[in-house]
């Protein structure tokens, strides 16, 4: 079993983490949400809607971001945007989603010729598609080079100050940290601590942080004696 | 009120998008697309060659040496529908064995034929070389009866086997091109990415098979048209008929491809499952032979594979000029496997 008696609250307009170590059940729970999974027991509500009953209209709603989609090779940037533009009843147009995300110069290349960080912005403008008032995000930035993550952060605080509400998944301190009102630190499939990433640094108190500032690393270390990437 | 109100910022209806970007990866496949209009060429060419018209093959005759050798020869030389064959000799059994020759003529008094009565060559032979040796011999016939050959257009075997290529094809490109693209997307996790997307199973399912209708065109009528303008195939029946059948039959074939790649997560495993379908039809249902030929117990499940019925309605239409309402039993047949191939397919489904 890869979550076990999860509980979790996320408030609209904030931007809430699911932080922990590889395997800790991040992926299964977010997927429970996303509504792709469906939880042995238990109940998911997003929007004040279940899937059971609203499922269209929440698929409306959100926006999604897989850790594992690979977009198609062969279409182009405007092609795959159209494409997942067509499935929303509103939303932003092409032109706006491409210029969010920076792609604009890039409208007519092949998904298959961009770099990853752009790959990876396109994936996000294919989330915002419908203009959702929920965006779940799958290690947005595993993989990405350090200035393509300070792009997608900029594009999920941009997203965020328009009202938006998001939730997603990390194993980045540091992410975690600049983006996230809330944490929900999880290991094993159970949350161990949830809270602001500074309450819970400060939670630690100050004998155990004494050669730098305090970090979440330090929060998992104190919780659990591991390193959170160290698998 | 509530679908007037849908706005989708620039883009076309799901369909419509879904089936454009099957499409496109098609077309910017270039050996797929090599394949997919080459491949049927190639096979009508080389079965062309490899079986001529009814009546071109002469009988191959070889003579044993011997007294009266040279007369047997020079009066088979000279006969029409006879070639005679030279072997060396203490080699006509393995000649005759092997069918280098269908018949050998042994100079005894009167001569002796040894031939193997299984093959429907050496019987000919025998009846051929018979009747030269005979009337050579002084034998007058009552009477000469008048000969219609069958050399018209529409009755050779490549007649035959342009529309059997044709069944062949659509059920290729329609079930490879429909079940490898849904395995990638499947592979790449780009089917789970949509259905986090307010896109709609059925319509994801029935864009794959619309966009490979656009495709249909071409990949049956290269191979028809070849027929027609290289090999002078007749089409006795309607154009709209046969552009009907072939549309069913994609149908039918695209709605099998979904099927069988409804659950496969590997190329390995959809391969091993294309060719266990189809490896079947290409025997059975008659592209190359007649399926009659099979036993008579064998022939309601042969009858009741798609690809025969296709094969079936495809030759009644070009070489007999058959109307579309007496093919009603093919067509029942290919929707019956489309439909029920399709609703098993959005059941059995899997999206991750």
């Amino acid at each position: 079993m890869a979550v076990d008696g999860l509980s979790l609250h996320v408030d609209r307009g904030e931007c809430f983490g699911l932080l922990g170590p590889n395997g800790a059940g991040k992926t299964t729970t977010i997927e429970i949400l996303e509504g792709l999974l469906e939880p042995d027991a238990g109940e998911v509500e997003i929007l004040g809607l279940t899937w059971k009953d609203h499922e269209r209209e929440l698929r409306q709603r959100i926006g999604v971001q897989l850790q594992e989609t690979q977009l198609a090779d062969k279409l182009t940037v405007e092609e795959t945007l159209r494409l997942f533009r067509s499935f929303y009843h509103r939303g932003r147009t092409i032109d706006e989603l491409l210029r969010i995300v920076e792609l604009e110069s890039k409208r007519r290349s092949w998904v298959g010729k961009l770099s990853g960080g752009q790959k990876q912005r396109l994936a996000v403008s294919c989330a915002l598609a419908g203009d959702p008032d929920l965006l779940f995000m799958d290690e947005p930035t595993t993989g990405l080079d350090p200035q393509s993550r300070r792009q997608l952060w900029e594009l999920l605080s941009r997203f965020r100050h328009e009202g938006g509400t998001i939730l997603l998944t990390t194993h980045y301190m540091d992410e975690a940290e600049t983006l996230c009102d809330r944490v929900a630190i999880v290991d094993h499939g159970k949350v161990i601590a949830e809270g602001a990433p500074r309450e819970l640094i400060a939670s630690l108190g100050a004998p155990r942080v004494v050669t730098h500032q305090g970090t979440l690393e330090d929060v998992f270390v104190s919780l659990t004696g591991r390193h959170l990437r160290e698998e | 009120m509530k679908s007037d109100a849908i706005d989708r910022g620039g883009a076309s209806h799901p369909l419509i998008e879904l089936a454009l970007a099957r499409l496109r990866e098609f077309a910017r496949e270039p050996e797929a697309v090599f394949w997919a209009f080459i491949f049927p060429i190639i096979m009508s060419v080389t079965m062309a060659a490899a079986f001529p018209g009814s009546g071109a093959k002469p009988a191959v005759v070889g003579i044993e040496p011997g007294a009266g050798a040279a007369a047997i020869r020079a009066t088979l030389a000279s006969a029409p529908g006879i070639t005679v064959r030279d072997i060396p000799a203490g080699d006509e059994g393995r000649a005759l064995r092997e069918g280098e020759v269908h018949l050998l003529v042994v100079p005894t008094e009167p001569p002796t034929y040894r031939f193997d009565p299984a093959r429907d060559e050496s019987r000919v032979a025998r009846l051929l070389v018979d009747a030269a040796l005979k009337q050579a011999a002084g034998r007058t016939d009552p009477w000469t009866a008048h000969e219609e050959p069958l050399q018209v257009a529409g009755s050779r075997y490549v007649d035959w086997l342009i529309p059997g290529i044709v069944g062949l094809t659509i059920m290729g490109t329609s079930m490879w091109g429909i079940g490898f693209s849904i395995v990638q997307s499947r592979m790449r996790k780009l089917l789970k990415r949509l259905v986090a997307s307010p896109m709609r199973k059925s319509e994801y399912l029935v864009a794959q098979i619309g966009g490979r209708l656009v495709l249909l065109a071409p990949e049956a009528g290269v191979p028809l048209l070849f027929g027609v303008f290289v090999l002078g195939m007749p089409i006795r029946g309607s154009l709209v008929s046969l552009s009907i059948v072939c549309l069913v039959g994609a149908l039918a074939f695209g709605s099998l491809g979904l099927l069988l790649a409804s659950r496969a997560r590997t190329f390995e495993a959809i391969s091993g499952l294309m060719n266990f379908a189809m490896v079947p039809m290409w025997i059975l249902s008659g592209v190359f032979f007649s399926s009659s030929n099979f036993p008579q117990a064998m022939q309601p499940a042969i009858q009741a594979l798609p690809l025969t019925a296709l094969i079936d309605a495809l030759r009644s239409i070009v070489l007999e000029g058959a109307p579309l309402q007496s093919l009603t039993r093919e067509l029942a047949v290919l929707a019956g496997w489309g439909v029920g191939g399709f609703g098993l397919a959005l059941w059995m489904f899997r999206w991750r």
